[in-house]
């Protein structure tokens, strides 16, 4: 079948199953979009490629799938490297694709030229600069591969006009050797029954689970094993779901930002079963610490994240859902009643709390998420942005499935939950999907309210207003003595009528007794709907 | 802080060796000496790179070297079962006074003069690195204009060898 470069790209990708993508077009790549108009494939116009990115994250965290954006070359390759290493540091499957100057022009610094194979070099799993079109079949393939397989990543694929351009016989390779890259999907069996005498000896067991887990779609056997062997679960901010909130093992959130008995645990445990998560500062910050009192099991499947970050007495490399299959045949309960009776009273004692909002003054964030989780189905999704808004939602909002809180993790990136609320409602229609944001992140991002407003999008926008940078001022009140540096946001756009020019409804309130209603309607329809929220500027993150 | 020799197979791409030195800047690892070449497959390239550093760092440049695509394996080279050799080519600064010297000095050394002029005499010399050491000590009180050195290149003794395919053992 003869077809030219961009018309192979496309084929390539329905043959990968591909129904979505987000992008954004331009001279170097309109080769692809004129094709891309004889395919079944939706495209997403955002408004920035940064959005596009964002978004195939969004789609690809809430589907499991891999997330395709394009852009074009130069400020549109390099607007995407902000979401690619996004998705790097949370080990999301995207393919990204950019159209690059004709191949004899490459270094000669034309117009829109940029070496974004070397810049993206540090963010992507892998990419390729297509100097040759036979190859493109085989690079897609590859690409897709090694996006979604092993420890997931962003793929970036960099492909010249001319190549675009070029006619090949196209055909799609069925089988894949990449010699340098083989992963690991089967836990060694001796280290596995390692685990399960660990656990039979252990009297204070703790689980660890990390955004390794979602990946693996493990939830089920990591909830499975909690249950038979009566181990609490702590996750980290990128295994939030893993375990439902309201299940009487789950221990909340771990770390710098988490909860109280989430780290009492970890810090009493004499067992640590660390699994699909990499041991980061803001999750384990004292990892040498926990390693002195406890053994430490490392399950993930990148054997780089064995022994960077903490010392591992039982290493184990490979898929987590296996691995916890295999863990379930044989690990029996041990001995560690008065441990788990010693963690329900410490939860009891500790539990999270804040206190009412100031009526007519302002609403106190973690009283609307906590309700909104009652309010919403358990397969709802929430994205948040970065900073007082992340940590309040994730430790207020009750989740309860995988999968369902999108949050950038390791990059900490603002401006990120609206796009990726764009990207999850394309992967979940039939769900509710809410943002939840700051008047800082919001701004960030907000030209991709053009982008729901056109896709006819029923994304919900929550945004905590405090008219500051509120996590930053935090620290700035914490750690520099209340000097404030540029930190303030009081001159905000109004957002209700920002919205309204949109054609979107919005609605402001300033005390909590407003919150039961105004989430009645906010929830009330499936069209895109902002709630902005007056938060007192004092309101701590903890 | 000890030097550990590491013998990495790559693809023969172009790329690849800005991401194997990106990835040791980016994770703050420290180069000592690094030589790429073709293999005898012309797929494949051999990268013997020289680091610094204490096992902890070692291991995890190993690591994350394999997580590169186009890193195919990677062999930790035993300092007393490798043979490893640099190459370096030294111009000395010679007079008629001091010629026979140097000359006498590249003898003891095994070396050879592979390029001579009125004022400078270029020396070849092949070995470990502290025998190229040896040598440009010795030549520095006649003045050594300029030294190109190879970085190490190391091999395994014995009917040990590292392919891409299969394994170490013959």
């Amino acid at each position: 079948m003869k077809l030219t470069g961009a018309q192979a790209i496309i084929k390539a990708l329905e043959l990968e199953k591909v129904d979505i993508i987000f992008g954004y077009p331009g001279a170097a790549i309109c080769p692809f979009y004129d094709s891309l108009l004889d395919s079944a494939i939706t495209h997403v116009l955002t408004r920035n490629e940064q959005g596009a990115a964002h978004a195939a994250s969004g789609y690809a965290r809430v589907t499991g799938k891999t997330g395709v954006c394009v852009a074009t070359s130069g400020p549109g390759a390099t607007n995407l490297i902000t979401g690619i290493a996004t998705a790097y540091m949370d080990s999301i499957p995207m393919v990204a694709i950019t159209g690059q100057v004709s191949s004899e022009l490459i270094g000669r610094d034309v117009f829109q030229e940029a070496d974004i194979t070397g810049a993206t070099a540090p963010f992507c799993k892998h990419n390729y600069l297509v100097k040759d079109a036979k190859a493109l079949p085989r690079i897609i393939k590859e690409a897709f591969h090694i996006a979604s397989t092993g420890r997931p990543g962003p793929v970036l694929i960099d492909i010249p006009i001319d190549v675009q351009n070029k006619e090949i016989s196209f055909a799609y390779p069925e089988s894949i050797d990449i010699k340098g890259y083989k992963p690991t999907y089967k836990g060694h069996s001796l280290q596995i029954r390692r685990i399960a005498d660990a656990i039979a000896k252990a009297k204070a067991p703790v689980i660890c689970a990390g955004g390794g887990v979602i990946n693996a779609n493990a939830a089920e056997e990591l909830i499975k094993l909690a249950e038979k062997l009566r181990i609490p679960v702590t996750t980290t901010l990128m295994g939030i779901g893993a375990i439902p909130a309201d299940h009487e093992l789950s221990l909340g959130m771990l770390g710098s930002h988490g909860v109280y008995s989430a780290n009492y645990a970890l810090h009493n445990a004499d067992l640590v079963i660390i699994m699909g998560a990499r041991v980061a500062d803001r999750a384990i910050g004292t990892a040498s610490k926990i390693a002195e009192k406890a053994k430490i099991v490392h399950i993930d499947i990148d054997p780089a994240e064995i022994g960077k970050n903490i010392g591992t007495s039982i290493p184990v490399v490979g898929d987590v859902k296996l691995i916890l299959k295999e863990l379930l045949e044989t690990a029996v309960k041990g001995n560690a009643d008065e441990w788990m009776e010693s963690i329900k009273r410490i939860k009891k004692e500790h539990p999270l709390k804040h206190r009412d909002g100031e009526e007519g003054v302002a609403v106190k964030p973690q009283y609307l998420l906590s309700m909104l989780s009652d309010m919403l189905d358990r397969d709802s999704i929430i994205t948040t942005e970065v900073g007082q808004n992340q940590i309040w939602a994730a430790n207020h909002f009750k989740v309860k499935k995988p999968r369902t809180f999108i949050s950038s993790g390791g990059m900490g990136t603002m401006g990120y939950g609206l796009p990726a609320a764009v990207g999850a409602k394309f992967g979940a229609p039939r769900q509710k999907v809410v943002a939840v944001c700051g008047d800082g992140s919001f701004q960030m991002s907000m030209n991709e309210l053009g982008t729901i407003k056109q896709h006819k999008l029923g994304v919900k926008i929550i945004i905590f207003n405090n008219s500051r940078l509120g996590m930053v001022r935090e620290l700035q009140k914490n750690r520099y003595c209340g000097r404030y540096s540029q930190v303030f946001l009081e001159d905000n756009p109004d957002f209700v009528k920002l919205v309204e020019a949109y054609g979107f409804t919005g609605e402001r309130i300033d005390s909590d007794s407003q919150v039961r209603d105004a989430l009645g309607r906010f929830l009330a329809d499936d069209r895109p709907y902002l709630l902005e929220c007056i938060v007192d500027p004092e309101e701590p993150t903890l | 802080m000890a030097k550990h020799t590491l013998s990495v197979l790559v693809e023969n791409h172009p790329g690849v060796l800005s991401r194997v030195a990106g990835l040791f800047s980016r994770r703050g690892f420290n180069i000592d000496s690094l030589a790429v070449g073709v293999t005898e497959n012309p797929d494949i390239s051999r990268m013997t790179i020289v680091v610094d550093g204490d096992d902890y760092t070692v291991e995890q440049v190993s690591k994350q070297l394999n997580k590169l695509i186009d890193v195919i394996k990677i062999k930790q080279l035993d300092k007393t079962d490798s043979v490893s050799r640099e190459l370096a080519l030294i111009k000395v600064a010679a007079t008629t006074s001091t010629r026979s010297e140097i000359i006498q000095i590249v003898e003891i050394f095994r070396a050879n003069i592979v390029d001579v002029s009125k004022n400078t005499l270029t020396i070849e010399i092949s070995g470990g690195s502290s025998k190229v050491a040896a040598l440009e000590d010795m030549l520095r009180q006649f003045g050594i204009k300029e030294i190109v050195r190879t970085g190490t290149i190391a091999i395994e003794r014995g009917n040990k060898y590292i392919k891409a395919n299969n394994n170490e053992e013959e």
